[in-house]
């Protein structure tokens, strides 16, 4: 986009309504409170192999010497702090926390952006083109989205087995129903704008006009599901794998990470789980915070 | 008017067929999608049979013919409710799925219950005073309440009332009574007790969505003219918000929170696995862990059954109670 635009009042006008945006963004507390928190989660998550004081994965590096010590202890041998604690395998909790939140975020990342790709395609072509192509693939969408999305996910790993991977298509079968439904009601709308009309009878492609035409101007609410929907799939992957269905254990989530101490949880060793369940909590929460008050600005209906 | 009248019935007799459909193209994927996972004979012989043996299970089992001519006999079973017998204890799965049922439903219905009652007065709270700071932090808690995952919520339970001040059960269903063939544990003050956290759990995250959907009924209504023309006949605020106000925002609390049962029948699943409730979704759980194919199939098909039927009866009401709504169907 790096035409010669010299003429400055649209381009004043083309900027505008992101820096309205980013000045009402900043108005609300709650949400800055909860993009703070999504950063502060994601940076120590993505950096886990490089900042944990531990490899809970490596066997090499434990210490079965050290299981299930309070938070706070400190090891005999290597001297460090396992300011979390430790579980029964004597892996240090930060460090699993970190690793964890690493897994659970990547699952989340991936499906999500996928679940996005398929869900606005199928959404944006059902709109453009109608007929029967859009009666069929919105039959489609509403029947799948009659069923509950846990027995939908537990389907399919029953299907696909265990593994990262095998989450992650479950996932994305699971949500890019969600996605499909939002952008068709978007387009549907848009598609009837002048701009649409002017670009038909410019003959440009179908394939132009939906890309470059018709998704931008579906993006605010598409922004806000996938938002949201990050959440969301933050949540089910940890069901998922808190049930035993979900990921490997070599490469555990924060939702593996709870189950595992869920058994010591009852006779008082609350730090395997409840550290886990707290890092677990304040992601989802934050990533809510900032999708409802995204919600709040971009809905056109709040706007006026 | 006539023509009107014609397209209700015409509408039902089309999703009746559109939920035969769907129920046929499910039972073929579970099981067409079951089929491939490993091999059940594996898990129910000792390791030192031989080969011989192995090939009389898998015969006795059905195993050895086609994966088509194994789908028509199954299909052909489950019309007369025989879905097969377990692998693991050789009871007939549908009967292993009934036994554990009043469980779930119990569970469900309280939990449900919960939510209406606790959801409803709430909702309206914050759609009267949406500004006041009660009902902001109403709605925030609400969505605490439906984004974090049931589990989460269960386990924060068990911490609180069940390790920390140790006053309430963290697992299994506590003292039954028999009424009939169904056991109960709503009729003990123990079956309360153990009750009482994993309906809280389930309960909770459909006590937010109910809040959510009461206040945005009351913010439509409240500007309506017949509410306004109340307040000017002078009635009392009470009257208004009991009768005219409460009668208009049913339709949308009855429509979610009968969608919800399906919702919570389902995930059932991961509240009972937390509280070791003796339910059918602990079994479906199991029984994935276990591969025990026939259990598994047999619940979903249920599942299936269950939900396309709800939402069936949910549309038919909808449209019998929200006249709008047929308008809709024609379009």
């Amino acid at each position: 986009m790096s035409t010669p635009v010299t003429v400055s009042p649209t381009a004043d006008v083309e900027e505008s309504p992101f820096r309205r945006f980013l000045v009402q963004f900043r108005e609300n507390r709650l949400a800055m409170a909860g993009l703070i928190l999504m950063i502060l989660l994601a940076i120590p998550a993505v950096a886990a192999p490089w900042i944990a004081p531990q490899n809970p994965y490596d066997i090499g590096s434990l210490d079965i010497l050290d299981s299930q010590m309070p938070p706070g202890s400190v090891a005999d041998v290597s001297g460090i702090t396992y300011w979390l604690g430790t579980d029964s395998q004597a892996r240090d909790v930060l460090s699993a926390v970190l690793y964890g939140m690493r897994t659970s975020l990547l699952v989340a990342f991936l499906s999500v952006t996928v679940s996005l790709l398929i869900g606005s395609t199928v959404g944006l072509c059902a709109a453009y083109f109608g007929g029967w192509l859009d009666a069929l693939l919105m039959r489609i969408v509403d029947i799948q989205l009659s069923f509950p999305a846990i027995l939908v996910a537990l389907v399919m790993l029953s299907v696909l087995g265990q593994g990262l991977d095998k989450v992650i298509i479950a996932l994305i079968v699971v949500q890019w129903a969600y996605f499909a439904r939002t952008v068709r009601g978007t387009a549907l709308v848009e598609r009837n704008r002048e701009y649409v009309l002017a670009a038909r009878c410019l003959s440009l492609g179908w394939r132009r006009i939906i890309a470059r035409h018709l998704l931008p101007n579906c993006l605010p609410p598409l922004i806000v599901i996938a938002t949201i929907d990050l959440a969301n799939a933050i949540a089910l992957e940890a069901t998922l794998s808190f049930l035993g269905v979900g990921v490997p254990v070599t490469q555990p989530s924060l939702g593996m990470l709870i189950a595992n101490g869920f058994e010591f949880m009852l006779s008082g060793q609350y730090w395997i789980s409840f550290f886990p369940g707290i890092a677990l909590a304040l992601a989802i929460v934050g990533i809510n915070l900032v999708g409802d008050h995204l919600r709040d600005i971009l809905n056109p209906r709040n706007a006026q | 008017m006539r023509k009107k009248d014609r397209q209700v019935p015409v509408f039902i007799i089309n999703r009746l067929f559109q939920a035969i459909g769907v129920i046929l193209v499910m039972s073929v994927l579970v099981f067409v999608g079951l089929y491939l996972i490993g091999d059940p004979t594996s898990m129910l012989v000792s390791p030192e049979a031989t080969e011989i043996e192995r090939q009389a299970l898998r015969k006795a089992l059905g195993l050895d013919q086609s994966i088509w001519v194994q789908y028509l006999t199954f299909l052909g079973n489950a019309v007369h409710g025989d879905f097969g017998r377990s692998f693991l204890t050789g009871q007939p799965a549908l009967q292993l799925i009934v036994e554990r049922m009043p469980a779930t439903v119990e569970l469900v219905v309280v939990a449900m219950t919960f939510s209406v009652v606790v959801g409803v007065p709430l909702g309206i709270l914050a759609g009267l005073r949406p500004k006041a700071p009660s009902s902001k932090a109403i709605m925030t808690g609400s969505i605490l309440g439906f984004s974090l995952p049931n589990f989460w919520i269960g386990l924060m339970l068990i911490m609180l009332f069940a390790v920390y001040l140790g006053i309430l059960p963290a697992s299994a269903r506590g003292e039954t009574v028999n009424v009939g063939p169904v056991a109960l544990s709503i009729l003990t003050l123990d079956g309360w007790r153990h009750l009482a956290l994993p309906a809280l759990t389930l309960g909770l995250a459909k006590a937010a969505l109910i809040i959510r959907v009461t206040r945005a009924a009351t913010r439509e209504v409240l500007p309506m003219d017949y509410i306004k023309f109340a307040r000017a006949k002078g009635l009392r605020p009470s009257r208004i918000l009991n009768v005219h106000l409460l009668k208009n925002i049913l339709i949308p609390i009855v429509t979610v929170a009968g969608l919800e049962f399906g919702q919570a029948i389902a995930f059932a699943v991961v509240t009972e696995s937390v509280f070791s409730w003796p339910g059918m979704g602990k079994l479906l759980i199991d029984s994935i862990i276990t591969l025990d194919r026939p259990v598994v199939v047999a619940y979903l098909v249920m599942m299936v059954f269950f939900l396309v039927i709800l939402n069936l009866v949910i549309d038919i009401l909808y449209m019998a109670i929200d006249p709008s709504a047929r308008e809709k169907v024609r379009d």
